[in-house]
């Protein structure tokens, strides 16, 4: 009978394939021997760490897996999710899942939607160098020192969406010679441009307007009074746009609910 | 033409009038001013102290961005920004171990060796436009009004970014170009107070009194300038001054560039005299000159 083969619990229950190699990484400056296929977060869990906070969707939107790192050799900073970084040989690893970043409270209700009342919320705006460490911080590329720029500029709308990509994960802050919170200050730009600036979008409007005139109440009195199996024959039968169909191209031959 | 233009952030909030007078000017006279698609602030809220290298980031960082889209001239407005711009493109241009620590610090950026030069406007004007061009195209010159050209600290000092090696002309020149009479003054040069007037206003009080003062005092009817922060000092502070008689009347204060799109005969959507003190157009008005007050378009 042979040897059962060495099976390894990472996350949930990732199994190490036979023969597969290992590699040594740092871990707050302690040596692990780690699968070299993991991502970080897999890695540390494969070592024996279990992660209470800094892990949170593990699908690289979330922003509380931010690890800084650097790699032997090289005296650069490195920034990843943890989630979605693969290891390497020799990374020295440290987790940074919050930073006591400045966050300023403000009522959206009452805001004036102007540079100006940001530039009072947060005066610390003015003490950027333009160092540019914010963006070479940034695990998602987003480009942190122009959308800062922009806010100084007043240019609103182009600073939300130059920081639309921000998971607020707070590196930026943290290597911020200024010690500016960028995410927190770009949070509020998006927050003013989402209420006040960016515009309606009328055909959903129009649409909630519909359904709260009844138009949908006896389609939707139907469907519930429908039995298992009409339900799964018209499910089968309904018509369905096309994957990929170019925008705007498809109609479907029944458009009584249009 | 085309010129790759650096605004800086207050032509963009406090002193759009500054702006968009010479924006609509340039396109008056067949110039596009191409803003730089990606830019940051001047650098100007900080010390340029010699050992300070840290500070010099910012403008070098625009500097590369004029570079990288393929300008070899920059041109910009505010006094301040063109300071902060000139100064650091010389130090990169002249302190090779200095520019070598930048160059280093900045690996992101392509290295920067001073390719750029930094034009201020009024050098664009006299340099580029030429002054005969530009008279040729006025069409309400500004005829009899006695203008004070105020240049104070940063588009003569230090001497070596100075727009014009010696004298004080090139305001006159253009006070001339659109018609206008200038009128030399003592304190043409003399310092704002500057961000001074925030821990001391009554000192900064004193010495805008004294420009003022010594504006009127040679006959002048208006003062021209480029800069947000004198702006700010000499016209928005004169109501306090006259109600503590530090001087004796009100002297309307201009953007150069204002005069310049109302001289090109653009409209007020152009000249923003909303946006300056009141008495900049009564100043024009009482002289018969045709000129609005656009209604705020912000």
């Amino acid at each position: 009978m042979s040897a059962p083969a060495r099976q390894v619990a990472t996350g949930d229950r990732a199994i190490l394939p036979e023969g597969a190699k290992t590699i040594p990484i740092y871990v707050m400056g302690k040596r692990y021997e780690v699968p070299e296929t993991l991502t970080i977060m897999k890695a540390m869990e494969y070592a024996g760490f279990k992660f209470l906070r800094g892990a949170g969707c593990r699908g690289g939107v979330c922003g509380a897996c931010p690890t800084v790192y650097r790699k032997e050799g090289d005296y650069k900073l490195y920034f990843g999710l943890a989630c979605q970084t693969v290891v390497e040989p020799n990374m020295y690893l440290a987790q940074i899942p919050f930073y006591p970043a400045n966050r300023a409270v403000f009522d959206i209700e009452k805001i004036e939607p102007v540079a100006e009342s940001i530039h009072a919320l947060y005066p610390e705006l003015f003490r950027c160098v333009a160092c540019n460490n914010c963006t070479k911080a940034c695990p998602m590329h987003v480009e942190v020192l122009d959308y800062i720029s922009a806010i100084k500029q007043g240019d609103i709308a182009r600073a939300a969406k130059l920081s639309f990509d921000c998971i607020q994960c707070g590196m930026c802050a943290s290597r911020c010679m200024g010690e500016l919170p960028q995410y927190h200050i770009a949070q509020l730009v998006r927050r003013i441009y989402g209420k006040y600036i960016q515009p309606r979008a009328e055909h959903l409007e129009k649409r909630v307007a519909q359904i709260e005139s009844g138009r949908y109440d006896k389609v939707l009195d139907d469907l519930q009074k429908m039995s298992h199996a009409e339900l799964e024959k018209i499910y089968k039968e309904r018509e369905r746009e096309p994957d990929m169909a170019p925008l705007g191209t498809w109609m479907p031959k029944d458009t009584q609910y249009l | 033409m085309k010129v790759s233009y650096y605004p800086g952030c207050t032509l963009k909030t406090k002193a759009k009038n500054l702006e968009e007078a010479a924006v609509a000017s340039m396109a008056a006279l067949g110039v596009e001013f191409q803003e730089l698609s990606r830019w940051n602030c001047c650098g100007a809220v900080h010390s340029l102290a010699d050992d300070d290298l840290i500070h010099h980031v910012a403008p070098i960082r625009d500097l590369i961005r004029a570079m990288d889209q393929g300008s070899d001239k920059v041109v910009t407005l505010c006094s301040m920004c063109y300071n902060t711009l000139a100064r650091s493109n010389l130090l990169m241009r002249n302190d090779e171990v200095k520019r070598k620590t930048i160059n280093d610090f900045m690996t992101e950026e392509t290295d920067y060796h001073g390719e750029v030069d930094v034009v201020h406007f009024l050098n664009f004007l006299r340099d580029m436009v030429g002054w005969d061009t530009l008279r040729s195209r006025i069409k309400v010159p500004l005829n009899g009004l006695k203008i004070a050209s105020y240049y104070g600290c940063t588009l003569v000092r230090p001497k070596d970014v100075a727009i014009e090696p010696v004298g004080e002309r090139i305001m006159n020149e253009f006070v001339e170009a659109i018609g206008a009479v200038p009128v030399d003054f003592a304190a043409s040069t003399v310092c704002c107070g500057s961000y001074q007037v925030l821990a001391h206003p009554e000192a900064v009080a004193d010495v805008i009194g004294r420009i003022i003062e010594s504006a009127s005092a040679a006959g002048a009817e208006a003062l021209i300038l480029s800069c947000p922060l004198c702006e700010y000092n000499l016209a928005k502070k004169q109501d306090e001054l006259v109600r503590n008689g530090k001087i004796a009347g009100k002297l309307p204060v201009f953007y150069f560039t204002q005069l310049l799109a109302i001289a090109l005969g653009l409209g007020p959507e152009s000249y923003r005299l909303d946006l300056s003190d009141v008495s900049a157009i009564e100043c024009l008005k009482a002289r018969n000159f045709p000129v609005e007050s656009a209604a705020a378009t912000a």
